[in-house]
């Protein structure tokens, strides 16, 4: 059986730069991977190729064995891939509970409904309440988002993404501009993800993803260098080289 | 929780629908009260029920959708045409099916500039609107044996409405029809506004990645938003060809398309309230000033619009609504 999220050879490259160099990993059903790796690895550049914000020179992304290499970012989406935003993209004067169901009903096919409100309708709106439930948003569900807290809004972000019903989440630094003494919050949150649910999720905290995965893949000037256990990325000689440069042999010597 | 949740729904719901029945009630108050005040003046007060169809089309794409437009008289114009060719050419003289013609002549001008504009963003957004009014006015110039050029199309003889009220020399006739189709389409936008579609489009204005990371497609929502504005403004611009009884060039001017956003930053945009009151309050204060200066009222008009932009950049509706958020915060 093909996996479930398959990244196949990947290739790009900007003028004579290769940002991306034959990046291939597979997900599959419950995994909890992390995507890390010193800046100007090529992290975001791999999120975009993923997400079809850029096409790759060469390779393919693959869902299900299906390949949607060609596919907008839009129909990747409605294939179960989603993705949350490194920096929070939120409708600045709606509310919780209108996001949250806007998603929902995107999902179920009634956003293009010229009549009637959500708020009329009660599987919408328990499905809206369940979600903002289980990230603790209940009370904030009718506050305007520019109202509301950032480490909140972050996890606003994540409520979207969850109201999606993801096959695949790519979480694009969930922790970013989170006070560290919120970090609890996206952990809790993450936490509660679906059991089936495929996530990978580039970061930069290191206590969240050692935490978090159960996989490490370090991307390093486009390439994957590793990809296995959280354990063993710490004592791999070119994890450390990738991060700490010369000064690991250094240190060793 | 879900129980609890759905109960706490329905009172907000409800004050929607309130806010928006005193809304309704209000218009209607205004309008009679308009008829008896200004009995002498019905022309002026229809003139401006069919630059308020325009002025809420706007804001439908404007307001609602964050386009930016100088060409939207395209709408209302070809939506004037297509009612006036009809009655000047095909004798279809039945003021409702005018409307109706012309609201489908609206939606196409719609979906050709949509298509068009939306092409671009920001300024070549804006670029590209003011190439399609610019063309619109040119293609209603150049078939003049339709259109009738430069001299403006006339020989439109509108049948009595419904076959009994006829149109008649006050106007009177004109202004009840207007202020029912007004109500009609205001009406029925407040439930679009607020539908899912609504939210949806609302939400394009705020952040169209993250609608499209929603997995909903920008382009084709803006798409129909447009459609839907051009048929608003084709009833606005074929209800001004049924009580004028003449189609000219300038209703598809920019003049026309520069001055409905005027009065919708006037009003405030992204309200439906706010687009009826920008509207009153610009052709009021033209008609007023215009009277009493004839040779500065623009310059007065023009020192007006900045103190508004300045000092309430809401508009009118969107300054006083704050206004009175505020007061009821503090007074709690």
């Amino acid at each position: 059986m093909s996996p479930l999220f398959e990244v196949d050879h990947l290739q790009k490259a900007f003028g004579g730069l290769n940002v991306t160099r034959d990046v291939s990993l597979s997900l599959g059903k419950g995994d909890r991977v992390a995507l890390i790796g010193p800046n100007g690895a090529g992290k975001t550049t791999f999120v975009n190729l993923v997400t079809g914000h850029l096409r790759p020179d060469s390779g393919q992304v693959l869902m299900g064995g299906e390949d949607i290499s060609r596919f907008n970012p839009m129909r990747r989406v409605r294939a179960g891939l989603v993705r949350s935003f490194q920096v929070t993209r939120l409708f600045a004067e709606m509310t919780p509970e209108e996001h949250v169901a806007l998603a929902i009903l995107q999902r179920q096919g009634k956003s293009g409904r010229m009549a009637g409100s959500f708020q009329a309708m009660p599987d919408v709106m328990r499905e809206t309440y369940e979600t903002l439930e289980t990230l603790n948003l209940t009370a904030l569900g009718r506050v305007p988002v520019s109202e509301i807290a950032y480490g909140q809004q972050r996890l606003l972000e994540i409520a979207l993404a969850l109201a999606l019903r993801p096959k695949v989440l790519l979480l694009d630094e969930p922790a970013a501009g989170v006070p560290h003494s919120d970090t609890f919050l996206i952990e809790n949150a993450l936490a509660q993800l679906p059991a089936d649910l495929a996530v990978l999720m580039i970061e930069h905290d290191m206590d969240l993803v050692f935490r978090f995965a159960k996989r490490v893949i370090v991307l390093a000037a486009g390439e994957i260098i590793f990809d296995g256990l959280p354990g063993d990325a710490t004592n791999d000689a070119r994890v450390r080289e990738a991060y700490l440069g010369g000064y690991a042999n250094g240190s060793a010597a | 929780m879900s129980a609890e949740a759905s109960v706490t729904a329905m009172p907000a719901q409800n004050r929607g629908w309130q806010r928006d029945l005193i809304g309704i009630a209000v218009i209607l108050v205004a309008a009679i009260a308009g008829y008896f005040l200004f009995p002498n003046n019905l022309a002026l007060l229809t003139r401006m029920i069919a630059i308020m169809l325009l002025v809420l089309s706007l804001d439908l794409v404007t307001g609602y959708c964050g386009v930016a437009t100088l060409g939207h008289a395209a709408l209302f114009g070809s939506g004037a045409y297509a009612a006036g060719i009809a009655a000047a050419h095909f004798g279809i003289t039945e003021p409702i099916t005018m409307i109706a013609i012309g609201a489908v002549g609206g939606a196409l001008a719609g979906l050709i500039s949509g298509i068009v504009i939306l092409r671009g963003h920001g300024l070549a957004q804006l670029v590209l609107s003011i190439a399609i009014i610019h063309l619109f006015h040119e293609a209603a110039n150049k078939a003049s044996e339709y259109t009738g050029g430069s001299d403006g199309l006339s020989g439109i003889s509108p049948d009595p409405v419904l076959g009994v009220f006829e149109f008649d020399l006050w106007g009177r006739t004109a202004y009840v029809f207007g202020i029912v189709l007004l109500l009609l389409v205001f009406i029925l936008l407040r439930i679009l506004v607020r539908s899912p579609f609504g939210m949806l489009c609302r939400g394009i204005r705020q952040d169209p990645v993250r609608v499209s990371a929603m997995g909903a497609s920008v382009k084709l929502t803006l798409i129909k938003m447009y459609v839907i504005s051009g048929l608003v403004a084709g009833v606005g611009g074929a209800f001004n060809a049924v009580s004028t009884q003449v189609v000219g060039l300038d209703s598809l001017s920019f003049t026309n398309s520069a001055e409905a956003l005027v009065m919708l930053v006037l009003g405030g945009v992204g309200s439906l309230y706010g687009a009826l009151i920008g509207t009153i309050a610009f052709v009021w204060i033209e008609d007023l000033v215009s009277a009493a200066n004839p040779f500065h009222w623009l310059t007065i008009v023009g020192a007006l619009l900045i103190a508004v932009v300045l000092f309430a950049p809401k508009g009118l509706y969107g300054t006083a609504a704050t206004l009175l958020e505020r007061y009821r915060r503090g007074g709690k």
